[in-house]
């Protein structure tokens, strides 16, 4: 069946919905306001580009999150768990796959590489399916149980890990191709880091197209802003919830493998230990916003960098003050989902 | 009257610790259009929400068009055939008019053809296709949740109080397009307080009060009994108007 598509006539009767610039210039304008105060320029860029890509990695892992919460308002504090099970399920190809890994071949690495990242994403996807029915399925709209039940799901999955990979702290070297840095000028940038930032982009312009060019990214945004009305349009939301949360997980236990291999080590609370960052970053984004995320992310990661290097006594706070000062300036967060 | 296409028999429902529907009799007959009243509270909203299965009625039976759906979910019951337009509209303002339209019409893309008969009575919606429905106005916002509500055929179209807050302009525009829909037998019920916009359209009518249907019966009958409309509704007729 063909579309009617009238022609945008007369529509200046209506304020156009604009574009919000001003969150997406508080990324360049931090930039450039740390530049003269990290004096300089090779130290910068270092820095800069380290900042993108952990929050690339935190975006990866916020933004399954943030749209689990937007659709069916339920707040996972398990989510770290997938980081942390994502992680230790690459070791089970990457540390038989040392071979591999070590080889000075960029295909073997990627190779490698990627069957770690299928494998931990099947499993973080498939442990997010039993999550949502066994944990998070019996608490629907009860904020309180949902905390309390969702970290207690945390733990059992941290002791999982140790029952399972034991208690010590598991290496994980980085492949052979992705050591080392390359030299822009005086700035020396490691290549995983860049690496990070390719994938963390790849992922947000999927989410993009996903959400803006089908049909069920169209139910997604409906949803995260109406889901009463979906369900009365026919849609059944509880399917598409359950679509995204184990999206969510599986994209949980990517940033999991990315996050991991950026440390080079793993513990079983490394999930746990990010998700104060990725909480951070979904509340300054603004609850259910893809977008608000991804600038959340980079902002976060930029002045935990940029704030490590100017003022190290005060960089364990700095997420904090930055999230006061955004909420301040925007009680919804950067970009608010406009709810029902 | 005609067959009953939805009928509700001793329908009740508790929202959290609230009883509000107590027990109510109601009986939308096919192709027709019927009009709820009511006062405030008297329960209107919930009946149309239990009927959508938004809120489940505790006891009673709900029969659409032959089938109990008294325990249906809602998308099944949007599925069977009926249409909702809630009171607050329900758009999704962050998506475009047509994509809004989008959604409702479930298939890949709405019917050409019966858009174009929409846009015949509410042609904002076809100059502000790609405009984001936040940014409509009230009237054309509501303009938009009739249209998702009929953008495909529909066996019943339960709208709830589609003239609160619009201006006597948008009003005729919607009393053009009940008309319309009336004209293709289109079954209705209508939850309303302005009584001056309903006395013409309607076919039949029921009054709820605490709950309750107190009365029913065809529109013309309580139109012309200004007795009746002080005691069910507590005003007269000519102050509706």
């Amino acid at each position: 069946m063909t579309t009617t598509t009238p022609a945008a006539t007369a529509d200046a009767e209506l304020p156009r919905l604009r574009l919000d610039t001003p969150p997406l210039l508080v990324l360049p304008i931090l930039a450039l306001l740390a530049l003269p105060l990290i004096g300089s320029f090779p130290t910068w860029v270092t820095l800069t580009v380290a900042g993108l890509a952990m929050g690339m990695m935190i975006f990866i892992m916020a933004s399954g999150l943030t749209l689990v919460f937007g659709l069916m308002d339920v707040l996972n504090f398990g989510h770290g768990a997938f980081v942390s099970v994502g992680a230790f399920t690459a070791t089970l190809v990457l540390l038989p796959m040392q071979g591999w890994m070590q080889a000075d071949s960029v295909l073997l690495n990627l190779a490698a590489l990627g069957l770690a990242v299928a494998l931990a994403m099947l499993v973080t996807g498939l442990l997010g399916w039993a999550f949502e029915r066994v944990v998070v399925m019996p608490v629907y709209g009860q904020h309180l149980k949902q905390i309390l039940i969702t970290m207690g799901g945390m733990i059992v999955a941290e002791q999982m890990i140790h029952v399972v990979w034991g208690p010590d702290q598991i290496p994980l070297p980085l492949p052979t191709s992705f050591r080392g840095a390359i030299l822009v000028g005086d700035a020396a940038i490691e290549k995983y880091r860049l690496i990070a930032v390719a994938v963390g982009l790849i992922v947000f312009v999927a989410m993009f197209l996903i959400l803006n060019r089908t049909k069920i990214g169209l139910l997604i945004r409906a949803g995260v802003e109406n889901g009463e009305m979906v369900e009365a349009l026919g849609y059944r939301i509880r399917r598409l919830f359950v679509g995204v949360f184990v999206a969510g997980s599986a994209l949980a236990g990517l940033g999991g493998v990315l996050w991991g291999l950026y440390k080079e080590t793993l513990t079983a609370a490394m999930g746990g230990d990010i998700m104060v960052l990725v909480f951070i970053v979904i509340i300054i984004g603004g609850l259910g916003s893809v977008g608000g995320c991804f600038i959340g992310a980079l902002l976060v990661a930029l002045v935990a960098n940029y704030a490590g290097f100017l003022a190290p006594k005060i960089a364990l706070v700095s997420n904090i003050l930055l999230m006061v000062a955004i909420l301040l300036w925007r009680p919804q967060g950067l970009y608010p989902v406009a709810k029902r | 009257m005609s067959e009953a296409m939805l009928s509700l028999t001793g329908v009740h429902t508790h929202i959290g610790q609230y009883h509000i529907l107590q027990g109510v009799d109601l009986t939308v007959p096919r192709g027709e259009l019927t009009v709820l009243l009511g006062r405030n509270g008297a329960g209107k909203t919930t009946t149309l929400r239990t009927i959508m299965g938004l809120w489940h009625a505790s006891r009673g039976a709900l029969l659409f068009d032959g089938e109990d759906i008294t325990r249906a979910a809602t998308p099944h019951i949007a599925c069977a055939g009926i249409a909702y337009v809630p009171e607050n509209m329900g758009i999704f303002s962050d998506l475009t008019v047509r994509e809004n339209l989008l959604l409702a019409a479930r298939a890949d893309e709405p019917n050409a053809a019966r858009l174009e008969w929409i846009f015949g009575f509410f042609p904002a919606l076809k100059k502000f296709w790609n405009q984001a429905a936040g940014t409509l106005s009230g009237g054309q916002k509501q303009m938009l949740a009739i249209a998702r509500a009929i953008v495909e055929p529909r066996k019943l179209l339960l709208v709830d109080e589609p003239t609160k807050g619009l201006a006597p302009a948008i009003i005729q525009s919607l009393i053009v397009a009940f008309r319309e829909l009336k004209a293709m037998e289109t079954t209705i019920l209508l939850v309303e307080q302005n009584f001056g916009f309903v006395k013409s359209l309607g076919d039949t009518v029921a009054v709820m009060d605490d709950g309750r249907i107190v009365h029913s019966g065809p529109m013309a009958g309580l139109a012309e009994n200004r007795e009746l409309q002080q005691k069910l509704l507590g005003l007269s007729l000519d102050t509706h108007q």
